[in-house]
């Protein structure tokens, strides 16, 4: 659904002096159909600027893409006929009321029922009742409801959603959780750019770690493996350090340690390893309260992942 | 055409809920209707007094006073100066509402989500030209309507009547009004599109209003006269500039310069 290659965006920063920055550099990336992918970066990484390439906002100066099936630079309005994007700011006309606002975007993207499509998805976000208020008079819950609104009004394939639950109060942003999940059920295609690496784990069949250029992509779940492998948490009455020796050299275990008084075992397949080490543990008078694998947060890997990155770009 | 439309009737929803077009669509027209008329009344009080200042009338105006008194030449020459007020209330009124209109949408977010769409630049030009074009126009040709409708009121003598619904007036106000309107909106586009700040960007649109101001100066210095052949040269001259200035505008707006130097 999205392709890219090697897409790169250089700005000149002036006349003069020649001096460019790289905001995107030599991006390769694949999003399937009905795929959630979660584009994670610092700010000043060039999300942004990715999306503007993406939906054919800004041009790139090297490398290919194509979305919706449609080639970036030749196709242009296809693919803004096909994508819908979410700004990082909802920008909407202030002075204008809701439904005005919808109305508008509806017609320039050739909705055929326009009054029904603006009528469905004010109802469904929740703003029907305040159609006729100016948006000037909206909070930003409200602001970025209709924002998002506007950008499925003609039902598009493909979702650009910058920042989508930046700055909303817990309720307004669960509400468009939420929402990306019913539209997630109804098979789209969305590209998210997200500092919320939470929300980013939840939602996302994908993730993209990126600053100017990809670090790793992968499903959060794969991540967590490739950076910290598997580990299960045993939290015994009283650990003796004689079972750490024990459990040690046994073939499947790849390291065992204590962390703050629990048994932490690095295991490769603990579906399959767990009883044994359950059994061993008891036969030697261990009390075992409680079994549970280690998780790592999104927001380790990211920040590893990050200073990994920076590492190798100083060597 | 549904694009320009929809970009028309999206201008004209926002910028009529703005106090200062209104007041710019309803003064600046009552003010330069006002002013001819009120001139007229009181020149039609004072005849005896100004036949004698017929004799300073330019000698190449002379041509327009044939068949009237010196009274009435006086008074057409007069009134003459204030057809460059018709004509700019066309540049003033558009100028307001077009030099707001892209940096407007830069200031309140709303740029990206319309250049998102699938709407061509030629398309959005044109909506937002004509949004600022067609009020001014209707405005000037109205207020136009009227002054021709007091004349009579006024007491204005049939010649002077004849003379302010000839060709000239006629051409002053159907048609160089509108192809300088044009121009005038083009330059202001292109400002807005250029500056981040809507208060300079009228400043500087404001700026198109000088060559007029010059040919106002040099009929009252009576270096230039104002007649058939003069308004054909500059309508003539006006449509070159209007298809230069579309054709440049298509060309000079940079989407994405707009969207990434704008801070």
């Amino acid at each position: 659904m999205i392709q890219t290659k090697d897409l790169t965006k250089v700005f000149k920063l002036g006349k003069k002096d020649k001096k460019e920055i790289i905001a995107v550099e030599a991006l390769t990336l694949n999003v399937s159909e009905g795929e959630v992918f979660g584009f994670l970066g610092p700010n000043g990484a060039g999300k942004t600027t990715t999306v503007r390439m993406l939906t054919s906002l800004i041009g790139p100066s090297k490398g290919t893409a194509s979305v919706n099936g449609f080639t970036l630079g030749k196709q242009d309005r296809d693919i803004r006929r096909t994508v819908g994007i979410l700004t990082e700011t909802p920008g909407m006309y202030e002075r204008l009321s809701a439904e005005m606002n919808l109305k508008i975007f509806a017609q320039l993207y050739d909705v055929e029922d326009v009054a029904g499509a603006v009528k469905k998805y004010l109802q469904m976000l929740g703003l029907y009742e305040r159609r006729a208020d100016p948006v000037g008079s909206f909070s930003k819950g409200m602001r970025q409801k209709l924002a998002i609104a506007r950008a499925i009004l003609h039902e598009p394939k493909v979702l650009f959603l910058d920042e989508p639950t930046s700055g909303l109060d817990p309720e307004a942003a669960k509400m468009v959780r939420d929402f990306i999940e019913g539209l997630k059920e109804h098979g789209r295609t969305i590209f998210m750019c997200t500092h919320n690496l939470d929300e980013a784990d939840r939602l996302c069949d994908r993730i993209g770690i990126f600053k100017q250029r990809l670090i790793a992509v992968d499903t959060p779940q794969a991540l967590r493996q490739q950076l910290y492998g598997r580990k299960v948490v045993f939290h015994l009455r009283e650990l003796n350090p004689q079972w750490i020796q024990m459990i040690k050299v046994l073939p499947f275990v790849d390291q065992a340690e204590e962390v703050n008084g629990k048994l932490v075992i690095s295991l490769e397949n603990p579906e399959r390893d767990n009883s044994e080490i359950i059994r061993m543990l008891v036969s030697a008078g261990a009390d075992i309260l409680f079994v549970g694998e280690l998780r790592h947060s999104l927001e380790q890997i990211y920040l590893e992942m990050l200073h990994t990155s920076k590492k190798e770009r100083q060597a | 055409m549904k694009h320009i439309r929809t970009i028309i009737a999206k201008e004209w929803a926002e910028v009529f809920k703005n106090r200062m077009v209104i007041l710019m669509l309803t003064l600046l027209p009552l003010l330069f209707t006002l002013l001819p008329l009120v001139m007229l009344s009181t020149m039609g009080n004072a005849m005896g007094d100004i036949e004698g200042a017929a004799a300073d009338v330019p000698a190449g105006f002379l041509s327009a006073c044939e068949g009237l008194n010196a009274g009435e030449c006086m008074q057409i020459y007069l009134v003459n100066q204030f057809m460059i007020m018709f004509m700019i209330m066309p540049i003033m009124i558009p100028i307001t509402i077009a030099s707001y209109s892209i940096v407007g949408e830069k200031t309140t977010r709303s740029l990206e989500p319309l250049l998102a769409t699938p709407i061509s630049t030629v398309e959005l030009l044109a909506g937002k030209s004509l949004a600022a074009a067609i009020p001014a126009i209707l405005v000037t040709w109205a207020a136009f309507g009227f002054f021709l409708l007091a004349l009579p009121l006024l007491g204005v003598s049939a010649g002077v009547r004849a003379y302010i619904g000839g060709p000239i007036w006629l051409l002053g106000v159907l048609v160089l009004g509108p192809l300088m309107a044009i121009v005038a909106v083009n330059f202001a586009l292109y400002v807005s599109s250029r500056v981040n700040d809507p208060r300079v960007a009228e400043q500087i649109s404001s700026l198109v209003i000088i060559p007029l101001m010059a040919v106002l100066f040099a009929q009252l210095a009576g270096v230039i006269i104002i007649n058939t052949a003069f308004m054909l040269i500059a309508i003539g001259v006006l449509i070159l500039a209007d298809i230069g200035m579309i054709y440049l505008g298509a060309q000079i707006f940079e989407r994405e310069a707009i969207l990434t130097r704008w801070k």
